[in-house]
């Protein structure tokens, strides 16, 4: 068995646990609740053995990295993140309904990177303008910071959604956690996931230094990743200094994560040096 | 009057800079911007956007500098609003700030903690003296500071700590304003230039990228060699330049350099960049006689006229030519010489290095044919000063450190309120924060129930 099979059965582990989490949102029983949590966390270590697996891979074909360095393996990285977040959450708020707007997001990463036709599992050589240590440190703040900015994301849909149907008691919204905890945990998320964005721009900035002769640069990605630390900042001052709280912030929190996902993926389709995580 | 008149305006200035609104206004412009500058493809020739946009619109994304966009005066403007919001923000607030941080007795007051809707409570038993002495250790633990008071029917413990993490927001406002300061002196103080040097030569000098002057050297770059390899799917592998710096004519630093790992002398950093071919010096070529069949191999350094044997005559290598013609199609580089025969009859003939035995179509007294010959390359290296970059990166450090102190630490306080009933006390815990307030409640909820433990233990 190699890393890429084994990360294919990471994505249907996954997609159970989504679907198992939604089950037990929607009809409310616990049995898929707890077999939701143990998938997750089979699908965790499924997903864990795979990247160290790769790893391995790697070496024995002689071009040893990190597995960090395309978009498959970031991807790969990116839910494994998701869902090592999520489930701190689910431990720390004891609540499962989240599991059913989080994992969903983990699962679509997994099955992107190993269905569509675009992009190749294929273990390749690194270039050589990303031989450095930089690569793991750059890589792996920003996708923390991106996994934290997406689960900002499932909870502000839930935000969104309990607010809707607030007055029209709907028998979905039982077990959803209260008002003031979601508030809350979006906003532990997007500092979080700020802090680790900060750093994932400034270590990309150092490398850039290093590997082209400039700390910035303006390419797409590098403005991209800027725009997106602009919107969130703009959220944290609205939310401390202006006392922005609820549906707006979990607005601004779902624009937020677009300009992540278009830093992500969106930008590949630009110009710019930062083509390697394009294929 | 005048003058407060003046003062009016400065005033209006300055609170007109202290407003979030503005900081939020403008971060969102910057964003919205930038998206504009990531959309239109910056910095390329004129011609191309005639193309893509259209005459008018050519203009009119012309007249507001959208090719070059993050240099425009007004991107430049906003950048400059921004420092000046976070700096006046910043000066606005600290000395309040200042005053809290920095105070000599922090104050508490019993009344409000008593009031507090989120406290806990539990009975102990014994005397509030006793009491106090066990809780004191426990709390003095966990918090930097702690006072104890005396109160009407017993004692009061107040603790606290991260006092001075409410100054963590102005460390990343400065780290902005460093960061900017930083980029400023890069910009007035540094350049970021080019140059191409062939193997076995030395520059003295780099073009500047913008605006393309030419920019002399302390020193002189001499490239030794420069090797490309390549992995077996095709993929570059590595682009190493071995270069020497020359002082006075004599070496004083050598090193390999290879992308993401320069070579800094003096200031200034030299990157591995780019590379290209050049036309090979020396050639090794075959002249086969068709009179006789045999070949003589020959090397012919440019310009150089070599004696055929067999009394044949004469060959010149004249000069290389990077793409050569023929029937209208390129045949890629090829050396150019004449032939003189020993009749004295000259003909040109060329050489492609790609197809080497080209000449053999012809039918002629010799054949000549390209042997072997090294190709020679230039490495192309990005050369850059920047004395601003160790303040950007302390700028970067302080942004890190600050963003984390502003988010994940904050100013605890701590009340233990114990009143004596009967025999018996009860015991308040009650405490703030001024972050992360659902965290405090945790903290006072377990605080509790460790100190109603600590009898038990005892």
């Amino acid at each position: 068995m190699n890393s890429s099979f084994l990360l294919s059965i990471t994505t249907f582990i996954y997609g159970l646990a989504a679907f198992l989490y939604i089950a037990f949102w929607v009809f409310k029983k616990p049995l898929p609740g707890r077999l939701a949590t143990w998938t997750t966390m089979i699908g965790l270590a499924g997903n864990f053995t795979g990247v160290i697996m790769r790893w391995v891979e790697s070496y024995r074909l002689g071009v040893g990295h990190a597995p960090l360095s395309n978009l498959y393996e970031s991807l790969v990285f990116f839910s494994m993140t998701i869902i090592v977040v999520y489930l701190v959450i689910e431990m720390k708020y004891k609540n499962r309904i989240i599991g059913a707007f989080t994992t969903p997001i983990a699962f679509f990463a997994m099955a992107y990177a190993s269905m569509s036709p675009n992009i190749s599992d294929r273990i390749q050589p690194l270039l050589p303008a990303l031989k450095s240590n930089w690569l793991i440190a750059h890589v792996i703040t920003c996708f923390v910071g991106y996994a934290a900015f997406a689960i900002a994301f499932g909870i502000s849909c839930m935000y969104l959604f309990k607010i809707r149907e607030a007055g029209s008691k709907s028998n979905l919204l039982v077990h959803f956690p209260n008002i003031n905890v979601l508030e809350e945990l979006n906003h532990q998320m997007i500092m979080f996931g700020f802090l680790f964005l900060t750093t994932g721009i400034i270590t990309g900035s150092v490398w850039a230094n290093s590997a082209w002769g400039r700390y910035w640069g303006w390419d797409p990605k590098e403005t991209w990743s800027l725009i997106t630390w602009f919107i969130y900042a703009t959220l944290l001052h609205a939310r401390m200094m202006r006392g922005w709280g609820g549906k707006r912030i979990a607005y601004l929190s779902i624009i937020g994560f677009f300009a992540v996902l278009f830093t992500y993926f969106g930008v590949n389709y630009l110009p710019g040096l930062h083509s390697y995580g394009a294929s | 009057m005048k003058n407060g008149g003046i003062f009016n305006n400065l005033n209006t200035i300055w609170k007109f800079f202290t407003s979030v609104k503005l900081a939020v206004v403008l971060l969102l412009s910057l964003a919205v911007a930038s998206i504009v500058g990531t959309v239109i493809p910056q910095n390329e020739n004129p011609a191309a956007y005639v193309q893509a946009y259209g005459e008018f619109l050519y203009r009119l994304f012309n007249v507001f500098d959208l090719f070059d966009m993050y240099h425009s005066w007004w991107f430049q403007l906003l950048i400059v609003l921004v420092a000046l919001n976070i700096i006046v923000c910043s000066i606005d607030r600290l000395s309040t700030t200042w005053k809290i941080v920095f105070i000599e007795n922090p104050p508490f007051i019993l009344s409000r903690f008593r009031n507090r809707p989120d406290n806990e409570y539990f009975v102990d038993d014994g005397p509030p003296e006793q009491l106090k002495d066990l809780y004191e250790p426990l709390v003095s633990r966990g918090f930097g500071y702690i006072r104890t008071e005396r109160t009407d029917k017993g004692h009061c413990i107040f603790a606290e700590k991260w006092r001075w993490t409410r100054l963590g927001v102005y460390g990343v406002h400065l780290s902005i304003v460093l960061m900017l300061i930083g980029a400023l002196i890069g910009s007035m103080f540094g350049f970021d230039g080019y140059v191409n040097i062939p193997e076995g030569e030395v520059a003295n000098s780099i073009r500047i990228r913008n605006p393309g002057r030419m920019e002399s050297l302390d020193f002189g770059i001499l490239c030794e060699a420069f090797n490309v390899s390549f992995y077996d799917s095709g993929m570059p592998k590595e682009y190493r330049s071995s270069l020497s710096i020359i002082e006075n004519g004599k070496p004083v630093l050598k090193k390999d350099i290879i992308v993401n790992d320069p070579l800094r002398y003096k200031g200034i950093n030299i990157f591995q960049s780019s590379y290209g071919q050049l036309p090979p010096k020396e050639v090794t070529l075959n002249f086969s006689s068709t009179k006789t069949g045999k070949t003589y191999e020959k090397k012919v350094l440019l310009g150089q006229q070599i004696d055929l044997p067999e009394a044949g005559g004469t060959f010149v290598l004249n000069e290389y030519v990077g793409s050569y013609e023929f029937r209208g199609r390129s045949l890629g580089g090829a050396f150019i010489g004449t032939l003189t025969t020993g009749n004295g009859s000259s003909v040109e003939i060329a050489l492609p290095l790609r197809f080497p035995e080209f000449d053999r179509m012809q039918k002629r007294e010799w054949i000549v044919s390209v042997s072997d010959y090294t190709p020679r390359y230039y490495t192309g290296l990005q050369v850059t000063k920047d004395p601003g970059v160790w303040v950007v990166y302390s700028g970067f450090i302080m942004l890190i450190i600050g963003c984390y102190i502003t988010f994940f630490m904050s100013h605890q306080r701590l009340c233990i309120d114990i009143v004596q009933k009967g025999k018996k006390c009860k015991v308040m815990v009650s405490g703030t924060a001024n972050k992360n307030k659902f965290g405090m409640q945790n903290k006072i909820r377990q605080i509790s129930e460790k100190l109603a433990d600590l009898k038990h233990r005892t």
